[in-house]
Formats: structure tokens, C-alpha cells, sequence
């Protein structure tokens, strides 16, 4: 069975760009929209990139600023200074 | 249309909680600190008792010999919420994060003179584990203490106490060129260097106390007195002329949380006290036992650091008086 | 000298791992006299991977710009009259229930790590406890002073510390968290950080909060989302606890599944109430209650499952039987209410034609056939002036201490009746699950302050149903009963009136 890595995000203006990275970094995304949030789901992993946020907010972002915009995830966390990495695989 | 809904007006059927009007009568708008944490904690009726003290509830009055009519008379002048506290701590933390870029920019610690600086190693970054063992017995009081009032904000304390092991852990770091080294060094220093071995068994002493007021007054009203003043008032004047400036700056969080955490807990053992003379027996006789092992502890700190310890009575007289104000009889 | 720069890892490492040190003037186990009765072997502390990596500084930092603006909100809720601007009336009921049996227990959570980070012997654990603590203490401060100005205008909610110790439903989810709180710390990390916040937390928070955002709850939904921010952080220490324990030691295996087998069922049996607040409470109707488990268990916990697979570890024991149950629980609950909404802190009603139809699709297998015949019953028994109360007190089962209304799986028309002797006594059950907790810890279990127990025995106020109701605060007549009627009821609608007029 293909096991789902999620996240969910706030749907509000500050989560939005990230919202937006992630779509743009992860091919086969799925996307479904509640209300008042925004459930991101892909097979094996999702990666969010410091780099790809910061190109669409145009300041330094620390991937620990995630703490004020997350709802829910699902798959191992891996974090540090540049991804944040959620997935099922193992090294 | 818009200024028109707003002249709607809607009275409200009741202004808070049963539990706060039954306190404070039932016409009174109660306060976030008072919602927030009033009668917050469960009292009766609890299904089963724990696996790992089946002699008390989880919450249980009898974990301390100190016995309160109300528990919730024990209020934090500060009137502390989570909201606010964290607030109030970003706010401070703010202002280290500006220091140490201040410091840092100008090497100011390059200043620091070779024998101070080993001092600031063997002696002052230790306080990392002084104050770890802080944060254990505040977080140990939150787990056993009885009353909102006071449990939460011992686990604010504990917090504290997490957050200044790692702004000395910091200093340490800007210190060594973050590789640890002088983290390690201030280890052992705490595990086997003489000057800090009755203070260690001070600390570790306190890990076991069981009566969570006992260990109230030996670490919030004691020891983080003690350690403290000895810390962030005697070597720091001794650091200024060896070029400790720098330190004080680092340090400052400490000075400002010093100031406010005394306001909590003197409001807290003076209204335990006054409750009854047993209670102001019990804890007038912690206090003295206390003070008198937290006074030895810091003296071979102080001889190390300044040559002798004759600084460290001023520490004891400035904290009989204050004792003696909170209706202590020492 | 020049500083190297350190990343995340490191500086978390440097900053908090080495803080804590081995006793030699008092021996460790005095120090951590609780880390080892349970069985749990644990060979290298340092060998935990710490789930994001905060040091005070941010933690204070980010939590700070949180309660800035969800303060900013309940203010602006406060100084509109939000809560006249929800779907309809009887949403607020929602929030009655989440006051009422949810709140308190993010107070036991906050108390319970704090035991936890006091007596888990590795630094890592520790401080990741402490500051989950600190968390929980957030969520139910930010919950009462949201749920503070429904309190204002509406019944049901100004008893609800005295209400979670007393009433017979409240006992469900005042129980649950006793038990983990009772246990040791590693069961207490299982039970809470792993079963209930990494498993079925999103069942939890995420439709309730969804719900309030679709039903005009902007207070609500934000104090939800918000806590949700803390809670990503709190499913990673519980997953990280699970596979720390068991890559411990291969001892732990069967110790921990027996837990999550326990936890899991525990938990499900408590979102029951969750399960019927989608389904039957929202009055716009965000997702239905098995939908919601699809999704978030048998997607994402099958996902979890199958990663555990590698330590032995196999899903919780009855989750097939949960399953089928999602087709059954909310509306068997609901039913459990209507009966009792006399002894209820809460309104209830019977479902619209459309409501009823939604449930009709939203449960092709089960609705029509078993419960919209009762539905329609009852309505006609409510025409005829001869609404359907249930005066007799159930009988609870001894685990779950739910009323004893649950069906047998695959027959949904025989009530399912389990028992279990224990020292001369027989103890009831609800269900398999139920019977295999109590069988697992009879000494335990049979301690169960049941509600209905209590009230034959004349612990609860007196012998008769409006004493009971005295003993519990009830405002009789205003928190209790239908919806239709309620003072609650009138205030709305006068609200809506003089809106209607003003807006001409």
C-alpha cells in the first residue's frame, strides 16, 4: 500500500507562500481544501525548501517559522537549517 | 448599516464562570489571569489511583504538610497566563539576542582577561546545571503542587530556569568559538572540581525532596536566591574590572527575571505563612535549613572566584531580612 | 577567534543535550523512582532523536506571535457580539461539549507532561515534555477565554469545572485521562503523545475546527488552528517515543502494543462524542464522521502502521472493529442524548428532512435501515405531544463508562452486552475492547467511579433526578433539554429579529 505523506496548513495570508513552495516543489501534489485550511498530500514524502519560501516572501525565513502556520502532518519529520522533510521512506 | 448594528446592544445573562463568581460574586467581570486559572485543576471524584504513588490521588492536598483553606489564595501578583508570560519572556529574550549580536560584532569577549575568563568556564557556566536542576524541582512542583495558582507558574519558573541554562550555555559557546569545549570543561568542573562539589549535592539533595512545598522554598525562595546573587551580583563586580562588562550585558536576563520571579514567590510564602502558625513554623524552619546549607554551598564558589568568601554573608543578612519581611521566623 | 557556524542540529544538541548529569550524591533511581516499574528497558538515553529541535528562544518567540494575534481575535470576536454571528443556534452546543469534556482535559495533559518531563530520565524526552506541558497550559487558557463570551449570552457553559467532575457522560473523557495520568510515565507518553495525539488528535481537532470555521466560529477556529501549530509538534514527540521504544529494547514490543492496543481503543470510544457533533451537531456539516475516519485513520494511520510494521509493531487490536463502528457510532450516540437530554448540559434535537438526507448519503449502508426509522418515531411521538424521555439510569460500561447502547458488530440491532468477574463482583462491558482493557488491569478498572454506581449509592446529591441535576449545577430548565424552547433558543431568535429590523 503507498503510504501518504501530509500536511496541513492555516489557509491565512502567511501560510499561503508556503502553501505555494510546496506545490511548486512536489510533483504529484494533492490538494483539498477545508474550510479554514488546506490538507497537502503526496505518495512517500513532502519537502519544504527554505530557498522556495524565500523566493516568494522576499526575506530570510527560518523552516522553524512553520510552528506558526501548521494544522496536522503525517510521515517522519526530518528539519534543518534549509528543509523540513516529512516521510515514510528510510535512509 | 454597519453603524447602526452597532448600536444593537445585547446584554450579556452572565459575566463568568460559576467557579470565579462563586469567589468573587456574580456582577463582576473576572479577569483572563482569573479565567484562566481559577479552580482550574480537577478535584474530586478521580477514577484511579496512580500506578506509581497509589498512597495519594494524582491530585492530592497531602503531598505537602503545608495545609491551605484555599489553594487559590496563593495568586501570582504578576497575574500570569500563558499569553502574557510568553510575552513578556520574548520580550526579554529580545533584548539578549541584541546583546550577544552586540557582543559578538565587537569580539567584546576577546577583552575578557586569561585568569576571568577561566573563571567565566569554571564557575559561571557550570550555572547551566544549577539551573537545570532548577528546572527539574519547578517542573517537579507543577506535576505535584495542588492549585492552578501555584503549579502553573512553577512550570513558567521551570521554563525560565531552561531558558537561562542556555543563555549560559550561549556565552559558553561565544566563549569557545561554539565548538563545546568550554561546555565540557564547565562540566566537569560541576561533576569533580572541589569548589563545586557541596552545591552539586545541594542541588541533587533537592531532587528528592517529597514535599513539593519543602521543595517551593528550597529552590524558588532559596537557592535561586542564593545562587543567583552570587552569580549575577558578586561575580559580576568582580568581573568588571577584568573585563567582565560584556558578561553583565549577556547576563542581563537573569538581573531583569531575578526582580520579577521575587515578586512571585515572596506573594506566595507570605500568604502560605500567614495562613497559620503551623504553616509559618514549617516553612520558617525550611527556609533556615535551607539558607544555612545554600550559604555554604556558594562559599568555596565565592573563594574560588574572588579569593575569599566573607561576600557571601552579605548574601545571608539581605535574605534574614527579606525572610523576616515575608513573616518568616528564622 | 572565528566562530563556526552552527546548524539546527548542533545548536539544539549544545544548548540542551549535556544539561543533565549522572547523580553520584543521590543514586539515579532515587532521582527517577518512576522510569522503571513499568517494564520499559532503556539502554542508551542519548540514542533519542529529538523532534524539533526548540530552544527557549524560539519557543518564546514563536509562541509570543501566536498569542498576539489569537488574542487580537477574540478581542475583535468579543467587541462584534461574534458569537450571534455563528451558522444558527444550535451550533453553539458544539462548543458546550468541547467546554466541557475537552477543555479540562488539555488541563490533565499540561499537569501529566509536566510528570513526564520531571521523570523521564533523558534530557531529550524531557525537555520536549516540558515544553508540551507548557503548551497544554495554553490550550486550555486560550480555550476558556475564547469560550468565555459564548458564556456571556449562553446557558451550558458556567459549570463546567464542576460539571467535568460530576456528570455521568463527562465521566467518559474525565476517565480516560485519569487512567493515562495514573500510569507510568512511558504508558502516559504511549497513551497520550503517541495513541491520542498522533493517531486520533486530527479526528479531533481538525473537524471540530473546520466545522467552527464553516459555521461563522472565527474565535473558535482560530484558538483550534493555533493549538493545531503546538499539536504538529506534539505528534512528533509521540511517534518519536514509540519508535524510541522499541528500538530500545525488543522486550519493550510487547509491553508497548499492549498499550497501543489499549490507547487506541480508549480514544476511539471517546471521540464518540466527537463523532456525534459532526454528524448531528454542526448545523452546516463540514464532513461526516466516517469520512473523517477514512481519512485520518485508516489513510494516515494506515500509513504509520505500515512504517511500524518494521519493529513488529501491528495495529491496534478491534481497529477493523472501529471501523465498522464508523458507520454506527455518531448516530447511536445521539440517540443515547436525545433519551437523556434531560440529564444532558446541552441541547439536543431530532435532524431535520435534510439533515436526515445528508446522513442518508452520507451512510447509504446504515441510516435509512436503523436510524431514520427511530428519528422518525420519535418526531411523531414529539407531535403527539409525547416526546420520548428515558427515565430509567443506564447501565455503564465499566471501561469506557458510556451507557451501554452499542450493538454487536455485524448486527446493529442486538445491543452488545461483555462481562467479566473480578473478586466476587461482575463487571460490564461494552464491547471487546472494553473487556480486554478491564481483564488486562482488573485492580485498575474496578477502582471506576461510575456515575450511575454513584448515584444508587447516594454519593451524587439524593436519590431522585432533579437532586442529581442540584448536585450537578444544573440550571434546570436552561442548560438542559431541547433546543426548541430553550432560553438559548429565545435570545437568538430575538437577536435575529432586531437584526432583520435594523437592516430594514
Amino acid at each position: 500500500m503507498v503510504q501518504i505523506a501530509s500536511i496541513t496548513f492555516q489557509n491565512t495570508d502567511e501560510a499561503r507562500p508556503i502553501i505555494e513552495a510546496v506545490k511548486a516543489d512536489n510533483p504529484g501534489l494533492r490538494v483539498m481544501d477545508m474550510p479554514g485550511a488546506v490538507k497537502l498530500d503526496r505518495d512517500d514524502s513532502i519537502v519544504i525548501r527554505r530557498e522556495s519560501v524565500e523566493e516568494r516572501i522576499g526575506r530570510d525565513w527560518d523552516p522553524q517559522e512553520l510552528h506558526l502556520v501548521l494544522v496536522s502532518m503525517a510521515g517522519n519529520v526530518d528539519e534543518d537549517d534549509d528543509t523540513f522533510t516529512l516521510s515514510w521512506s528510510h535512509a | 448599516m454597519t453603524v447602526e448594528l452597532r448600536t444593537m446592544s445585547l446584554e450579556p445573562r452572565r459575566h463568568t464562570f460559576g467557579h470565579i463568581a462563586r469567589r468573587k460574586g456574580a456582577d463582576v467581570p473576572a479577569s483572563r489571569y482569573e479565567e484562566g486559572t481559577l479552580d482550574l485543576q480537577a478535584t474530586d471524584n478521580f477514577h484511579y489511583k496512580p500506578l506509581w504513588e497509589p498512597e495519594y490521588w494524582v491530585y492530592d492536598t497531602r503531598k505537602t504538610a503545608v495545609v491551605m483553606k484555599d489553594w487559590y489564595d496563593l495568586k501570582d501578583p504578576r497575574q500570569y497566563y500563558y499569553a502574557t508570560y510568553n510575552i513578556a519572556r520574548a520580550n526579554m529574550q529580545q533584548a539578549v539576542e541584541r546583546t550577544f549580536s552586540f557582543v559578538e560584532k565587537r569580539a567584546m569577549l576577546d577583552g575578557l582577561d586569561a585568569d576571568w575568563r577561566e573563571k567565566i568556564i569554571d564557575t559561571l557556566l557550570p550555572m547551566r546545571h544549577v539551573a537545570w536542576g532548577a528546572n527539574m524541582n519547578m517542573t517537579n512542583i507543577c506535576d505535584r503542587g495542588y492549585g492552578t495558582a501555584v503549579t502553573a507558574p512553577s512550570q513558567f519558573a521551570a521554563m525560565d530556569h531552561l531558558g537561562m541554562a542556555q543563555i549560559i550555555s550561549r556565552i559558553g559557546l561565544a566563549l569557545d568559538g561554539n565548538s563545546g569545549e568550554s561546555l565540557d570543561t564547565a562540566k566537569t568542573a560541576w561533576m569533580d572540581a572541589p569548589h563545586w562539589q557541596d552545591m552539586r549535592h545541594m542541588v541533587e539533595d533537592t531532587l528528592v525532596v517529597k514535599d513539593w512545598f519543602e521543595q517551593y522554598v528550597a529552590q524558588a525562595l532559596v537557592i535561586d536566591a542564593v545562587t543567583h546573587a552570587f552569580a549575577f551580583d558578586i561575580m559580576d563586580s568582580a568581573g568588571q574590572t577584568k573585563g567582565g562588562a560584556p558578561i553583565s550585558m549577556m547576563t542581563e536576563f537573569m538581573v531583569e527575571w531575578r526582580a520579577e520571579q521575587t515578586r512571585w514567590v515572596d506573594a506566595v510564602i507570605k500568604t502560605a505563612a500567614a495562613e497559620s502558625d503551623a504553616n509559618r513554623a514549617l516553612i520558617s524552619g525550611w527556609a533556615k535549613g535551607w539558607l544555612s546549607r545554600a550559604v555554604d554551598a556558594v562559599k568555596p564558589l565565592c573563594a574560588h572566584v574572588v579569593g575569599d568568601a566573607s561576600a557571601v554573608s552579605s548574601i545571608e543578612a539581605e535574605l534574614s531580612a527579606r525572610f523576616a519581611k515575608l513573616g518568616l521566623a528564622l | 577567534m572565528a566562530a563556526k557556524k552552527l546548524g539546527l542540529k548542533q545548536r539544539y544538541a549544545l544548548m540542551t543535550r549535556g544539561l543533565d548529569w549522572e547523580t553520584t550524591y543521590q543514586p539515579m533511581d532515587e532521582v527517577f523512582p518512576f522510569d522503571k516499574f513499568e517494564g520499559i528497558k532503556i539502554t542508551d538515553w542519548s540514542k533519542w532523536e529529538d523532534p524539533f529541535r526548540l530552544t527557549m528562544d524560539n519557543y518564546w518567540k514563536f509562541q509570543a506571535e501566536k498569542e498576539r494575534k489569537l488574542y487580537a481575535v477574540l478581542d475583535s470576536f468579543a467587541q462584534n457580539n461574534g458569537q450571534m454571528g455563528v451558522s444558527d443556534a444550535k451550533y453553539v452546543n458544539a462548543i458546550k461539549l468541547f467546554l466541557t469534556g475537552v477543555s479540562p482535559l488539555e488541563y490533565q495533559a499540561h499537569r501529566g507532561f509536566a510528570h513526564a518531563g520531571r521523570h523521564l530520565r533523558g534530557v531529550g524526552p524531557r525537555v520536549a515534555a516540558q515544553m508540551q506541558s507548557l503548551d497544554e497550559l495554553r490550550h486550555v487558557q486560550t480555550q476558556v477565554h475564547t469560550i468565555s463570551q459564548y458564556n456571556k449570552y449562553f446557558d451550558g457553559f458556567a459549570e463546567f469545572r464542576h460539571m467535568h467532575d460530576r456528570v455521568w457522560y463527562l465521566s467518559v473523557p474525565k476517565s480516560f485521562f485519569d487512567d493515562a495520568r495514573s500510569a507510568g510515565p512511558f504508558e502516559y507518553m504511549v497513551a497520550i503523545g503517541f495513541a491520542f495525539e498522533y493517531v486520533l488528535t486530527n479526528l479531533l481537532f481538525v473537524p471540530f475546527m473546520s466545522g467552527a470555521a464553516y459555521n461563522g466560529d472565527m474565535a473558535t477556529v482560530t484558538f483550534g488552528f493555533s493549538a493545531q501549530s503546538d499539536e504538529s509538534r506534539h505528534m512528533t514527540l509521540g511517534i518519536e517515543v514509540i519508535k524510541f521504544l522499541l528500538e530500545q529494547h525488543p522486550d519493550n514490543l510487547p509491553i508497548v502494543q499492549k498499550w497501543v492496543d489499549k490507547w487506541f481503543w480508549r480514544g476511539h470510544r471517546v471521540l464518540g462524542l466527537v463523532a456525534m457533533m459532526m454528524d448531528y451537531m454542526l448545523p452546516k456539516k463540514v464532513m461526516s464522521w466516517k469520512e473523517a475516519w477514512e481519512i485520518y485513520f485508516t489513510e494516515a494511520g494506515g500509513a504509520l502502521f505500515q512504517d511500524l510494521e518494521r519493529y513488529g509493531l501491528r495495529v491496534p487490536k478491534y481497529a477493523d472493529v472501529a471501523t465498522a463502528e464508523a458507520e454506527h457510532m455518531s448516530h447511536q450516540n445521539w440517540s443515547i442524548f436525545y433519551q437523556y437530554t434531560h440529564a444532558a448540559g446541552f441541547h439536543t434535537w431530532l435532524p431535520s428532512d435534510e439533515e436526515m438526507d445528508w446522513l442518508s448519503e452520507k451512510y447509504p449502508n446504515t441510516f435509512d435501515k436503523y436510524y431514520r426509522p427511530r428519528y422518525e418515531m420519535w418526531r411523531e411521538m414529539e407531535k403527539d405531544g409525547k416526546r420520548f424521555y428515558n427515565n430509567a439510569l443506564p447501565q455503564l460500561c465499566t471501561t469506557c463508562q458510556i451507557p451501554m447502547g452499542y450493538t454487536e458488530p455485524g448486527d446493529p440491532t442486538t445491543i452488545a452486552f461483555r462481562s467479566s468477574e473480578y473478586k466476587g463482583d461482575r463487571y460490564h462491558f461494552c464491547s471487546d475492547g472494553c473487556k480486554d482493557i478491564f481483564d488486562n488491569e482488573p485492580e485498575k478498572f474496578s477502582q471506576s467511579w461510575l456515575p450511575v454506581h454513584q448515584i444508587f449509592q447516594g454519593n451524587c446529591g439524593g436519590a431522585t433526578v432533579p437532586d442529581v441535576l442540584a448536585w450537578y449545577n444544573m440550571n434546570v430548565g436552561a442548560d438542559n433539554m431541547d433546543q426548541a424552547g430553550s432560553p438559548d433558543q429565545k435570545i437568538w431568535d430575538a437577536w435575529k429579529t432586531k437584526q432583520e429590523k435594523v437592516a430594514g
